[in-house]
């Protein structure tokens, strides 16, 4: 995220807003570096694996040795050491996710930015198009598809993963894209007579930045979750070690009747960390982004006792916008608000 | 917008992801270069499940059932008469089992688990929630911090660290599978609290990652709504807490409702891999189990019987919306 954007972000919201002080929002909480927390230890456990001596292809034992030897997490069905396992899967994992991340946010900013700024039977086309495509379930697209490709591999994973997660990041997008259409400097842009790219890309885009950025940090996750839902299921990337197929083998021998928790602990939990912590990052996100909702948290923590009325007043001093909450639900819960308030 | 041209129009889209799912249902395994019996029957033929001559039939069951011989549009038009009159197909991997039987067995699994899941965790966890906005403070940041955290971690991941904990190291729940061996499905008491057994340890993941997403759902929800315009006015006018408090909830409540009918338009698909964790018999095994053995028809059955679900609740959801509440009305034409 450069400087410049932030603070236009900010501008954005003094019009709006009596605070005056766009550095403020500068100020990440907490909770922001806690979550970063998560997602650097998560990066660093996949860096790690190249430094790491022993091959996750490579047999240091028998069926599920125990931890000790020189092993942190002994063994797998395999006899490899689940520790240089865990490393590499994590890195396959990150990379599937960032590739699937980039793809899914790109198709759907750009298809957000073009229907919500273009308008009229394109914005129809378009809407429709990524309504369609997200009634589909699709982890059943991603089923159909992993069984038609002949060879699956991490590659075509992600593809495949990206292509088929864009659709809510679009329909934000041109919910934002929309409303950034109609403001005095896409007129300006407009009459100055630059082009529809320029000015997509130029004027409307920086205003929808923010929001690209919180989307690609869940498609990122998301993807992960994904990939490793698949592994599971049997259609994992081939000959090559993922946090989802480390799983899908623990699970196939028994690692967990057999309770040799090293060989199915270390993906649940650095799946765990990439989850939690990447939507705790994207919450924490939108409240730099959004300092109206950070204020709201503040004054939930310091003053208890007079919620209610504290409450009141920010209502007062500012009124809700529908655009605040749409980048803020994207996890499960999205879902139950998509019908009510899009 | 007037209602009628409102449910025109949400049915034309709907028929149209129809006609793209069932498309793609058909289509996409057709786009696979070779012949999608070939790559089966050759890898039933390396497994050494059957025969030559079994094989022969299969192949020429599998070549008659789906005219694969036929021009695309006319398989196409085969499939779609197929489904429509209730017929998925032949499964391979258990030739000459039918898919209806195959899923008419795993079906029920699926939803007894899911469907209680859903329903009480949908209860406790809006319960959770708006007490949690109502009440703030510490009580308010626990909850929400566990609430996300639990919604925030994948579902199967859960129901690993459950089954790890509460079966094989306490020992409490029996360690996968639905009932004891040597018992058989049937209507029995005796069975029945066998079944139980094994149904508590599924039944609680689900529902504990499911309280946790409503909570948080609820929570925020209800916050947003305390923000209102409406319930500024309403406290200027001096009405009583009370009565500001059931306004609050009912307009929270209209996404939660939603959110439940989506839920349980994902029945079928909502514990895919919670199933494989348990062992469970439900549909997530026995997709699982097709896709290991390559048995298309299985699979697409399932995928298929999933869309339907899914499309069919959305598209209720969308037209229950319309009725309810004008606004998406407005909406859905850009009046607004």
């Amino acid at each position: 995220m450069s400087t410049p954007n932030v603070s236009s972000v900010a501008t954005a919201d003094e019009a709006t807003a009596p605070r005056s002080n766009p550095f403020r929002s500068l100020n990440f909480s907490a909770r922001f570096w806690v979550a970063l927390g998560f997602v650097v230890l998560v990066l660093l456990l996949g860096v790690a694996g190249y430094f790491y001596p022993t091959s996750s292809s490579e047999k240091v034992g028998s069926l599920y040795d125990p931890p000790g030897n020189g092993l942190l997490f002994g063994t797998d069905n395999f006899g490899h050491d689940v520790l240089a396992v865990l490393m590499a899967g994590t890195r396959t994992s990150l990379v599937i996710g960032l590739v699937a991340g980039i793809i899914a946010t790109t198709i759907g900013v750009a298809i957000g930015l073009l229907a919500g700024y273009v308008g009229g039977w394109l914005e129809e086309l378009l809407m429709g198009i990524t309504n369609v495509v997200l009634a589909i379930p699709s982890i059943i697209v991603l089923i159909l598809i992993s069984i038609s490709l002949p060879k699956s591999t991490m590659w075509s994973l992600a593809v495949v993963i990206g292509i088929t997660s864009w659709p809510w990041t679009a329909r934000a997008v041109r919910a934002q894209a929309s409303s950034v259409a109609t403001r005095e400097h896409i007129d300006v842009a407009r009459l100055s007579g630059a082009r529809l790219g320029g000015i997509l890309v130029r004027d409307v885009l920086p205003y929808i930045l923010s929001y690209a950025v919180m989307a690609f940090v869940l498609q990122v996750s998301g993807a992960i979750l994904a990939e490793a839902a698949l592994s599971m299921l049997g259609l994992g990337p081939a000959g090559a070690d993922s946090l989802g197929t480390q799983l899908h083998w623990a699970l196939a021998f028994q690692a967990v009747a057999s309770g040799a928790w090293w060989a199915f602990l270390p993906p649940t939990i650095v799946l765990t960390l990439v989850s939690f912590g990447f939507l705790l990052l994207q919450a924490s996100l939108d409240e730099v982004f959004n300092p109206r909702l950070r204020r709201g948290k503040r004054k939930q923590m310091k003053q208890t006792q007079a919620r209610r009325l504290a409450e009141a007043q920010a209502a007062a001093a500012t009124r809700p916008v529908g655009g605040e909450r749409a980048g803020v639900g994207a996890g499960r819960a999205r879902t139950a608000h998509e019908g009510g308030r899009s | 917008m007037k209602l009628g041209q409102y449910i025109a129009r949400k049915t034309v889209w709907y028929v149209v992801a129809l006609v793209a799912a069932v498309s793609l249902n058909f289509l996409l395994p057709r786009l696979v270069p070779g012949n999608p019996v070939d790559v089966i029957v050759s890898n039933l033929a390396r497994g050494g499940a059957v025969n030559g001559e079994q094989q022969k039939q299969i192949y020429e069951g599998f070549v008659q059932q789906f005219g694969l011989n036929a021009p695309l549009w006319q398989q196409f038009l085969t499939y779609l008469g197929k489904v429509f009159s209730g017929d998925l197909g032949t499964s391979f991997a258990s030739y000459p089992t039918s898919v209806n039987s195959l899923l008419g067995q795993a079906l029920p699994w699926s939803i007894a688990v899911q469907l209680p899941a859903i329903v009480i965790g949908w209860v406790l966890g809006n319960v959770v929630g708006a007490v949690a906005a109502f009440r703030g403070g510490n009580w308010d940041r626990s909850v929400f911090t566990s609430s996300l955290f639990l919604s925030a971690m994948p579902y199967y991941c859960l129901s690993i660290l459950l089954l790890y904990g509460l079966a094989v190291v306490a020992g409490i729940f029996p360690v996968g599978g639905a009932y004891s061996l040597g018992n058989s499905p049937a209507f029995s008491l005796d069975f029945v609290t066998d079944a139980l057994q094994y149904y508590w340890l599924p039944f609680l993941s689900l529902v504990i990652v499911f309280i946790g997403g409503q909570a948080v759902g609820m929570r925020s929800m209800a916050i947003y709504e305390l923000g209102g315009d409406y319930v500024n006015y309403g406290r200027a006018m001096g009405i009583g807490d009370n009565r500001i408090t059931r306004y609050i909830f009912r307009n929270a409540m209209l996404p939660q409702i939603t959110g439940l009918a989506l839920s349980i338009g994902t029945l079928v698909s909502g514990a895919l891999i919670t199933e494989l964790v348990f062992n469970y018999p439900g549909v997530g095994t026995l997709l699982f189990n097709a896709i290991s053995q390559n048995d298309y028809p299985v699979i697409q059955a399932i995928t298929l019987i999933i869309t339907l679900a899914v499309l069919a609740a959305n598209f209720l959801v969308e037209i229950v919306y319309g009725i309810v509440d004008p606004r998406i009305r407005a909406a859905a034409s850009g009046e607004r």
